[in-house]
């Protein structure tokens, strides 16, 4: 240690500094303890009333402008325990109208909710009307310990687009546990557009910070509202949806499963999007929400599912298209080749069905009529074409990277929740299947949309626009405006399939050919020139009836897709349904014969059997 | 007692600073319940609560502290070396296996309990750096040797400041307390605390303009206390001459009529003015130095003209040279900006919970304005809020007396040590314990920016406890074992 200069001396100066700041600190405590008149005020643990302002919610309007779900006010009654005390129970119970039995149940359950607190107002009477409030709030200063807070309920213009819209409703524990915006009572989107634009529609909850007596009245504004945050209201929302179109598909589908859906090719944008059964959103507001939705939710035809977003159908022939696309670009067929079908594909003892038409048959009057034969001995040419993709299996995974960049077997993306992927196999899933021994024949019914391909009619009706794009789409929305932003990037940029521009002439010549002398001529509409393919899908029960088309031809403006549960042939249900929409669309209105078609479509009911689906 | 049972270093342990230390757990453990449970709910004990998961810690602490006590206090020193550089490889790996957690990425989940390995590894560097300062020939002195062990610390300060952790890894800066009393030149010292406040106070307060004139009151209170430590300095460092007395009366004079010109004739902008006393006050000692003991009048004369320099570049520096986002998280740091998550707005609250406390507090459990849960992270980094609004200013005060005994007795223990091993390491400790005491509180009551840091033996969490028992007890163990064969001697 000799020789080290000795600076022990500077444990005075360390203990010092720690004197100092504890000192410092205690001086601080001191002032703001004792000292501050603020503080001293608050000693009182009353003396600070924390106001949550709730913001309003945003508004939703079609694409035309209509007003589609709004906001009117709404009370809660809110109790906090610890200053609950001695209140005459019978005369509050007269005032707002319940039993004293209800009373006491509603103040046990209270009690008993998780995170309960005694100190923070607790709802108590929930979503209580403006005329209703009006004469409870002339008395409710009586009783000590009970307040109301001004909420708003969501109201529906309409009946229509309950899946599109969706509902508000309470947040559950989990909502609260996963974004710490929420507390207790608060109101969040449940489904549809309010649940996937909750962060925009929900805008921003303010508070008022203020000051109370011992008696609890309102002393004013603490700090003269210093530390007061104004709730900022929630933005508004256009849809792209068209009120009168969506009417009309509602209509439509009475009494029939399934869906339809129409989108603006050139933007992505959906028009319209119907699933059946559907239900009235405006029983989704008020107490009675959670009885109507536990009924609804228990009903055997699922009236809660979105079939246009959750349904996976199998395809059936509107998925040809997809086939002739990618057979054309991958050289598995050309244009002039002509196969021959003999009622059927027949090869290798495996036979696959098909009506009666000219044969040897060439590609656009193949679509055009619906030949299974051709398409079978495309991907039988395509999956077995070893020289070029070197095994059955790359082969596969060619074909299903075609359909993936079709929009095909995984979610488009859509904005709304619960969107499912559908399904389309590839090669290890065949691989795990069969053991790793199959090839073309084996698979052979995916190539007419059978077999464990499904899809969404969201995804079938984007095939129709990216086939009207020739060769792109956008993924489909439903929201085309948000006051004061922009729509998501993913829906304004386009994605282009690995299928030639060209090709799609073809598939666009078939298409047409349906509509003029092939299966989908009940399609066609008078002065505008009609695309369309019927499909006809078959499935344990009746037949799945689906058509999908666009119009015009040359610059489309709609393309649509309807899909009916055991409609039987896509021309019974699917082609009519299809061509109204289209027609109501593109002219605005329906003409009479077509007014008198749409009347008999909706009063056409298709039976189901009573087995739970 | 026979002298074979007077061997055990249990016996000579400082029983002050294990009282000290068990109050301060226990009355964070009553602060817990009353930042966590309502009124009415006694289930403190239950392992779903707070409370009762902070029992099993502070049990575990205990042991922890058993264990310490029974080693050898000579494995520290041996093997310090080894655990610091298993730490920062734990530190290195700590990113990659942990989850992300409010952008951080600290914690190591082991199945119930997750660990932060950024508080042990505060043991483990104090540790490093004793051993390192204790071997022969080190000074700190030294340039060499201060930027060495500045290495030391710079490490895993990086480390933890990549898991996003910045708060624990600003704790290292602590260790400069440590180098202060081992020999780092004071100046050093006293120039970075004067750099720190002249940022502060100079980047806070620029937009608020003195009444009657067109200055900033955050520039014109930095250039008074360049001209007041400049005074002081020249007293300090000069004496037996008039320099100090005669800065003190011009600077002062000018400064104060240039106040009453800017007041009563035309108010224009007092700081050039004060900038002009800065610099001619250097000026003066410059020329002073001339012939006479120039080492100490140049320094003088430099820390007038830096500082008055850093003041311009600060902030020339924040409102030019960053960018905005930068500027922002600077901003927030010195509570300009309400940041997103509103740490002014909680800060706020937090002092009202305090103020609402009084003189005598609201009583055990009945504080409300903590149970609204208006303040975050109400259990650990702000639990002296609880403290002050249902303890009062006597429990608060009281705890805050309680962490100065600490440190002074730790002080007086790092003293005492025949080894420099032992003292080095017993003020990285009360430095640590310091430097946690000075952020946190001083958050809460808002006099500092929110640093999330817990409070020592306070703050509801098992790493940091273990952390810091790990800290005190090996020092107690080191200081047992010295005393131990001090009475065989």
């Amino acid at each position: 240690m000799s020789g080290e200069p000795n600076f022990s001396n500077r444990k005075y100066v360390i203990g010092g500094i720690a004197v100092v700041v504890v000192v410092l600190y205690m001086v601080r405590l001191f002032s703001l303890q004792l000292m501050s008149d603020d503080y001293k005020k608050n000693a009182d643990s009353n003396a600070f009333r924390k106001d949550i302002q709730f913001p309003a919610r945003g508004l939703i309007y079609d694409r035309r402008g209509k007003l589609l779900v709004y906001n009117e006010a709404s009370y809660n009654i809110m109790v906090t325990m610890n200053e609950q005390k001695g209140i005459d129970t019978l005369e509050f119970c007269r005032t707002i109208g319940i039993t004293p039995e209800f009373y006491e149940q509603r103040m046990a359950e209270i009690k008993s909710k998780h995170g309960y607190s005694r100190y923070t107002p607790q709802p108590f009477l929930t979503q209580i009307t403006a005329q209703e409030f009006a004469v409870i709030n002339e008395r409710l200063y009586q009783f000590k310990g009970f307040s109301a807070e001004r909420r708003t309920v969501r109201h529906y213009a309409t009946g229509l687009g309950a899946h599109i819209l969706g509902d508000v409703g309470e947040v559950s524990e989990q909502d609260i546990a996963e974004d710490n915006y929420y507390s207790r009572g608060d109101y969040i989107g449940k489904l549809g557009i309010e649940r996937a634009y909750e962060d925009v529609l929900r805008g921003e909850k303010g508070m008022h910070i203020l000051l109370r007596d011992v008696h609890g009245r309102t002393q004013g504004r603490y700090q003269e509202g210093r530390y007061d945050k104004a709730a900022v209201p929630g933005r508004d929302l256009t849809l792209s949806v068209d009120l009168e179109l969506q009417a009309l598909a509602e209509r439509l589908l009475e009494g029939k499963l399934g869906a339809i859906v129409a989108i603006e090719p050139s933007t992505g944008e959906v028009l319209c999007m119907a699933s059946s059964p559907t239900y009235d959103p405006r029983q989704m507001v008020g107490r009675d929400r959670g009885k109507n939705h536990k009924a609804l939710a228990a009903d055997p035809m699922k009236p809660l599912l979105n079939r246009a977003i959750m349904g996976t159908y199998p395809p059936g022939s509107t998925f040809k298209i997809t086939q002739a696309l990618l057979g054309l670009q991958e050289g598995s067929i050309t244009p002039d080749i002509a196969f021959p079908c003999s009622h059927g594909f027949n090869y290798k003892g495996l036979h696959l069905g098909c009506h009666g038409h000219s044969s040897p048959i060439p590609l656009v009057p193949a679509i055009g009529t619906s030949c299974n034969a051709y398409f079978c001995w495309n991907l039988y040419r395509l999956l077995g074409n070893k020289g070029k993709y070197g095994s059955t299996q790359a082969a596969m995974t060619c074909w299903k990277n075609h359909l993936v960049a079709m929009g095909f077997g995984y979610k488009l993306g859509i904005d709304l929740p619960g969107e499912r992927r559908g399904m389309i196999p590839n090669a290890d899933y065949y691989d795990e299947h069969y053991k790793g021994s199959w090839n073309a024949l084996t698979v052979i019914s995916i190539s007419i949309g059978q077999g464990e391909v499904t899809a969404t009619p969201l995804q079938i009706c984007n095939l129709a626009a990216t086939v009207a794009n020739r060769g792109y789409y956008y993924v489909p929305h439903l929201v085309k405006n948000i006051q004061g932003s922009v729509i998501d990037t993913l829906y304004t940029k386009p994605h282009y399939t690995k299928v030639d521009r060209r090709w799609y002439d073809y598939a666009v010549a078939g298409m047409r050919k349906a509509v003029v002398s092939g299966t989908c001529h009940a399609a066609a509409i008078p002065g505008y020139e009609v695309c369309g393919k019927t499909g006809t899908a078959q499935n344990r029960g009746h037949d799945h009836s689906a058509f999908m088309g666009f119009a015009p031809m040359d610059k489309p403006r709609i393309a649509v897709v309807a899909y009916i549960e055991n409609g039987g042939f896509g021309a019974v249900y699917g082609v009519p349904i299809g061509a109204l929409i289209m027609e109501q669309y593109l002219n605005g209105k329906l003409s009479e014969s077509s007014q008198a078609k749409a009347e008999k479509l909706q009063h056409q009911h298709i039976k189901y059997g009573d087995y739970v689906r | 007692m026979s002298g074979k049972v007077q061997q055990y270093p249990i016996f000579t342990i400082d029983w002050v600073v294990v009282v000290i230390y068990i109050l301060l757990l226990v009355f964070g453990w009553f602060s817990i319940c009353g930042a966590t449970h309502d009124i009415g709910d006694t289930d403190f004990f239950s392992w779903d609560s707070r409370t009762g998961k902070q029992l099993v810690w502070m049990a575990c602490a205990g042991l922890l502290a058993f264990v310490i006590l029974m080693t050898d206090d000579r494995y520290y020193y041996n093997l310090a070396d080894a655990v610091y550089w298993l730490m920062m490889i734990v530190l290195v790996i700590t990113p990659f296996l942990a989850k992300d957690i409010k952008g951080s990425r600290s914690w190591i989940s082991l199945g119930a309990v997750s660990l932060q390995p950024a508080e042990l590894a505060k043991c483990a560097t104090a540790l490093a750096i004793a051993k390192f300062m204790s071997s022969y020939g080190r000074t700190l002195s030294d340039m060499r040797h201060l930027i060495k062990a500045a290495g030391l610390i710079l490490l895993p300060m990086v480390l933890i400041v990549l898991q996003r952790e910045t708060g624990s890894a600003l704790v290292y800066l602590a260790f400069f307390l440590m180098f202060y009393r081992e020999g780092m030149p004071g100046s050093i010292l006293f120039t970075a605390t004067a750099a720190i406040a002249y940022f502060v106070i100079g980047v806070r307060f620029s937009t608020i303009t003195l009444p009657h004139s067109h200055t900033a009151v955050g520039e014109f209170v930095v250039l008074l206390m360049i001209w007041l430590f400049t005074v002081i300095l020249s007293a300090v460092y000069l004496p037996g001459t008039s320099h100090w007395r005669r800065l003190a009366v011009w600077g002062g004079g000018a400064t104060v009529l240039a106040l009453l010109v800017s007041r009563f004739v035309v108010p224009f902008d007092v700081a050039w003015v004060q900038t002009a006393v800065c610099v001619g006050i250097a000026l003066y000692l410059g020329y002073q130095s001339i012939g006479e003991r120039i080492g100490r009048y140049v320094f003088i004369a430099a820390f007038a003209i830096g500082s008055t320099a850093f003041l311009y570049t600060a902030d020339y520096t924040l409102n030019h040279v960053l960018e905005p986002h930068q500027q922002t998280r600077v901003k927030v740091l010195l509570g300009m900006e309400e940041n997103v998550t509103g740490a002014g707005y909680n800060v706020n609250q937090s002092k009202i919970a305090i103020g609402s406390g009084g003189l005598e507090g609201k009583g055990f459990m009945n504080g409300t304005q903590t149970k609204l849960k208006y303040v975050p992270e109400q259990d650990t980094d702000f639990i002296f809020c609880t403290v002050g609004e249902e303890q009062g200013f006597i429990g608060s005060a009281g705890v805050l007396l309680l962490f100065l005994t600490l440190i002074l007795r730790l002080v007086h223990l790092a003293e005492r040590q025949t080894s420099k091993f032992g003292r080095v390491y017993g003020y990285c400790v009360l430095s640590i314990l310091f430097f946690h005491l000075l952020i946190n509180v001083g958050m809460v009551m808002g006099v500092m920016p929110v640093i999330g840091i817990p409070l020592p033996f306070f703050s509801y969490g098992g790493s940091s406890l273990w952390g810091f028992t790990l800290l005190l007890f090996i020092f107690l163990r080191i200081d047992a074992g010295d005393r131990l064969r001090a009475k065989k001697r």
